[in-house]
């Protein structure tokens, strides 16, 4: 089983695994980090939503080998210690959850997005693929546009 | 039809557990008898109906007849107050509620209540399910009772501590005040409360003037565990298990006729393969070890009862199915429409789930169960245990919307472990979840409506659909109060309980026709109201289109609720009803009454891009009788908003030869945040009484509104939901 090496939320982190597994799996499966959620598996519902290098990504539909050697960021990374990222606080403070099922990938993308475009439009939220079962989408709108002032 | 005098009043009893700290229990003793008082309704169900005497929010309280206590309430010695609540959260904010109102009646810091959710316990009978909005309702006045007798016996432990006469005391943040300025808190108090027999303060509820925590907007109590990542679900859980997947038939109902395992045996990762009733499990060291073995099984399947049945045949026999109207149509003065909707899944974000680990002589089930005592009975079945055998631990849910009264994958999950000999945790795929998993039915409505000069004369609606499971238990709870699910149905009970027309709409009759098909079927948030609710109101807009008077005028003179009116005309005025819009965008208005609660809601629809219609605006007035948490109360009637537009632009499955088409969200269109409103009001009407129910009431109102105002921007009336086909 060939070995692969990554940062995941800022810790050298090393595991073996078939090259191919999805991402997903070997973050929930075998280093038992399990903030984000399955919902489909094929990069449609986008709950898993992470971060590579800093970008919004897919682990449910990303091989291990293609986080070789670069920054994988989870929900559990996102807070810095115990101050939450500017985005946490503003979900909080907006009270979005329902079931909070899709709220780390919504989070994740969510800070992606603002690290790229630090005040979107409502057109700029709009693209936010995220499904929300629940309905809260008025309020992650909300709290983006909070987290942005 | 009901005999009034038989409803009597519940009474709530508050008891002291012995214990080295603070623990009450609180039990509910209702006055009148088992199995009397309520018998099942005529099936020819005449105006008013039945549910407008008793709904089903009296007849899932009324059942709580005195078994064992419903509530525990614990104050820790390190100052916590630990509530535990015979019930399921599934995002709809039980436990924030319950925390409000302990922490209101105990004056304890919200931040220091903990709300645990009970395990499966079958001496509460059938007061353990989650369903029917009744949570709060049910659980109002036995929590605040316990919390009030607790708070008596801290107050009592003071005095003695203090010397002083204990209604000279206060408290407020968890802590008990004397006049001199000494204080204590109450963990510090919890040991000496706990040996209080009879408190030296009255020990009921605060009147609800002195309310300070009930009726204001709280934050969830979950909500920074949710932000971080920290909330955990039944896979999250720090229990071993091997990921499991089973293999399904490519039709509903189909079986497994033959199965070559060879190659997936060989897999890697494989730790074993397991044959169950519905299907072949696969366990691995990883889910996608586990999916991958699964595919490389080789399942010779039976297609099973379903094979050559697609949506228009089955529409074909729902509109057979419909029962004869019994007025003959007068002309011009008859409105006669008929409405389809396509079946729909529940699909909540997380996928079924469920952790078993069964030994020889015990199993222990991890599952967000909505019904946990039949659940939990039903895998000692499953596995050949005695029932006191099986503990089951009812754990977070990523939503529900009805899809968790039922219990599949824990009788799944104890076959495999069984099995297997090891724990496992099982997963539906979301493909498993929409092609498998129950579902809202398909339905055929058609309505005739008399009038003359401006009068509804007669109106009749009949409604044909599959029949929708409710053996998880809801029948038990109706046989509770007494109805004799055996004459009707429990179908026909349940239509005729919930079932109302809110209108002054002269003779009104409406009759459920089920058609019988062997579809997994259950109840769908707000069951036959999503339906036969939402066409009435379609309706409504329809008679006074032939009338030509406004849909609001209209309604204002049917309706003889105050209540309703009331937010109908808070929706109104917010929402600025009749403004001039563009040509291509027009309003919708809407109203819903049931679980003692009523909500009106004013959309604006863009249909400029007919393909891609996209609500712009909601505005909602919801009266729940008394907002425990209006904030979360806001978040429901948001949320259900997504809901029904999803289903009525754009969500729905199709059956091809007894198998769902749909087998994500790339597929089956639930709303995105780009089909959603950008902002949406919600009015929370001041105190009327008592807390009703609030999860799916907003649905019926919610869904007829966009409908309205698609049909006013387009001019077309729309008839099959989805309206995207
Ligand atoms: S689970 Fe990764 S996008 Fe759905
Ligand atoms: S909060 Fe439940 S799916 Fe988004």
């Amino acid at each position: 089983m060939p070995t692969f090496t990554f940062t995941l939320n800022g810790a050298t982190t090393t595991v073996a695994a078939a090259g191919d597994e999805p991402l997903l799996w070997v973050l929930r499966d075998l280093l038992g980090v399990t903030g984000p959620k399955y919902g489909c598996g094929v990069g449609v519902c986008k709950a898993c939503t992470s971060h590579l290098d800093g970008a919004a990504f897919n682990p449910c539909v990303t091989p291990v080998s293609a986080c070789a050697g670069r920054q994988v960021t989870t929900i559990e990374g996102l807070a810095n210690g115990d101050t939450l990222h500017p985005v946490q606080q503003a979900w909080i403070d907006e009270d979005v959850a329902q079931c909070g099922f899709c709220q780390p990938g919504q989070i994740m993308a969510a800070a992606a997005l603002l690290a790229a475009n630090p005040n979107p439009t409502d057109a700029d939220i709009d693209a936010l693929e995220n499904v929300c079962r629940c309905g809260t989408y008025v309020r992650i709108r909300k709290a983006i546009h909070r987290a942005a002032t | 039809m009901l005999d009034r005098h038989m409803i009597s009043r519940r009474r709530v009893l508050a008891y002291l557990v012995a214990a080295p700290t603070l623990t009450m229990v609180v039990k509910t003793i209702d006055d009148f008898g088992y199995g009397i008082g309520l018998v099942a309704p005529e099936p020819a169900g005449a105006s008013p109906g039945v549910a407008n005497v008793v709904d089903l929010t009296d007849a899932l309280t009324l059942a709580a007849l005195p078994t064992a206590y419903l509530l525990k309430v614990e104050v820790t010695a390190n100052d916590r107050v630990v509530v535990h609540v015979p019930r399921a959260e599934v995002g709809q904010g039980i436990t924030t509620a319950m925390g409000i109102i302990a922490a209101e009646e105990l004056d304890a810091r919200l931040d220091a209540v903990d709300v645990v959710l009970d395990d499966a316990r079958p001496e509460l009978l059938w007061n353990q399910l989650t369903g029917g909005s009744n949570s709060v309702h049910s659980l109002y006045t036995p929590m605040r009772t316990v919390a009030a007798a607790a708070r008596a016996r801290l107050v009592t432990a003071a005095a003695q501590r203090f010397g002083v006469a204990a209604s000279t005391l206060t408290t407020r943040n968890s802590v008990v005040f004397a006049p001199d300025g000494r204080s204590a808190t109450f963990g510090s108090l919890s040991a000496a409360a706990a040996q209080v027999a009879v408190p030296a303060v009255p020990a009921t509820p605060k009147t609800v003037d002195r309310f300070t925590r009930i009726g204001q907007p709280t934050t969830r109590l979950d909500a920074r565990d949710i932000v971080t990542g920290k909330a955990t679900y039944a896979l999250d859980l720090p229990v071993a298990g091997a990921p499991t997947v089973v293999a399904r038939p490519p039709t509903i109902g189909g079986s497994v006729r033959a199965v070559d395992d060879a190659a997936a045996r060989a897999m890697p990762g494989v730790l074993g393969i397991a044959r169950i009733p519905t299907g072949v499990a696969v366990a691995a060291t990883t889910f996608d070890q586990a999916l991958a073995a699964r595919d490389a099984l080789v399942i010779t399947w039976d297609a099973g009862p379903n094979a050559g049945l697609s949506d228009a045949q089955i529409r074909v026999k729902l509109e057979a199915a419909a029962a004869p109207f019994l007025v003959p149509p007068l002309g011009v003065l008859a409105v006669d429409r008929t409405f389809n909707f396509s079946f729909a899944p529940h699909a909540p974000l997380e996928v079924l789930t469920c952790v078993a680990d069964v030994r020889a002589d015990r199993a222990e089930i991890w599952f967000g169960a909505k019904s946990p005592i039949i659940a939990g009975q039903r895998v000692a079945d499953a596995v050949g245990l005695p029932a006191d055998k099986v503990t089951l631990h009812v754990v977070r849910a990523g939503g529900s919307f009805g899809h968790r009264l039922f219990f599949e994958p824990a009788i799944e999950a104890a076959q495999v472990s069984k099995a297997l000999n090891r724990p496992i945790k099982l997963m539906w795929t979301r493909n498993d979840d929409m092609r498998h998993g129950r579902m809202r039915p398909a339905s055929h409505h058609k309505v005739r409506a008399t009038h003359l000069l401006g009068n509804v004369l007669t109106y009749e609606h009949r409604h044909a659909t599959l029949p929708v499971d409710f053996s998880h238990g809801l029948g038990e709870a109706l046989s509770g109060v007494g109805f004799d699910i055996l004459h009707a149905g429990a179908t026909q009970t349940v239509f005729q309980l919930t079932q109302t027309v809110p209108d002054n709409f002269g003779v009104a009759t409406q009759l459920l026709s089920d058609v019988p098909l062997a579809f997994p079927t259950g109840s769908w948030r707000s069951i036959y109201s999503g339906q036969t609710s939402t066409v009435n109101e379609i309706m409504v807009d329809e008679i006074a289109r032939a009338m030509r008077v406004d849909p609001l005028a209209f309604r204002r003179q049917k309706l003889s609720s105050s209540r309703t009116k009331a937010v109908l005309d808070k929706v109104a005025a917010a929402g600025q009803w009749g403004r001039s819009m563009p040509a291509g965008t027009a309003q919708g208005i809407a109203i819903h009454e049931e679980y003692k609660s009523v909500v009106a809601y004013l959309v604006e629809i863009d249909c400029r891009d007919r393909a891609n219609p996209r609500v712009t605006k909601g505005v909602c007035a919801v009266d729940v009788g008394r907002a425990i948490n209006p904030r979360g109360l806001e978040a429901q009637m948001q949320g259900v908003l997504v809901d029904g537009l999803s289903m009525t632009l754009q969500a729905g499955l199709h059956i091809d030869n007894g198998a769902v088409r749909e087998g994500s969200y790339s597929d089956y269109r639930f709303a995105r945040m780009a089909n959603s409103p950008r902002q949406v009001d919600v009015y929370v009407m001041p105190p009327t009484g008592e807390p009703g129910g609030a999860g799916e009431l907003g649905f019926p109102a919610a869904a007829a509104a966009v409908a309205n105002a698609y049909a006013r921007a387009t001019g077309t009336t729309p008839f099959s939901f989805p309206i995207a086909g």
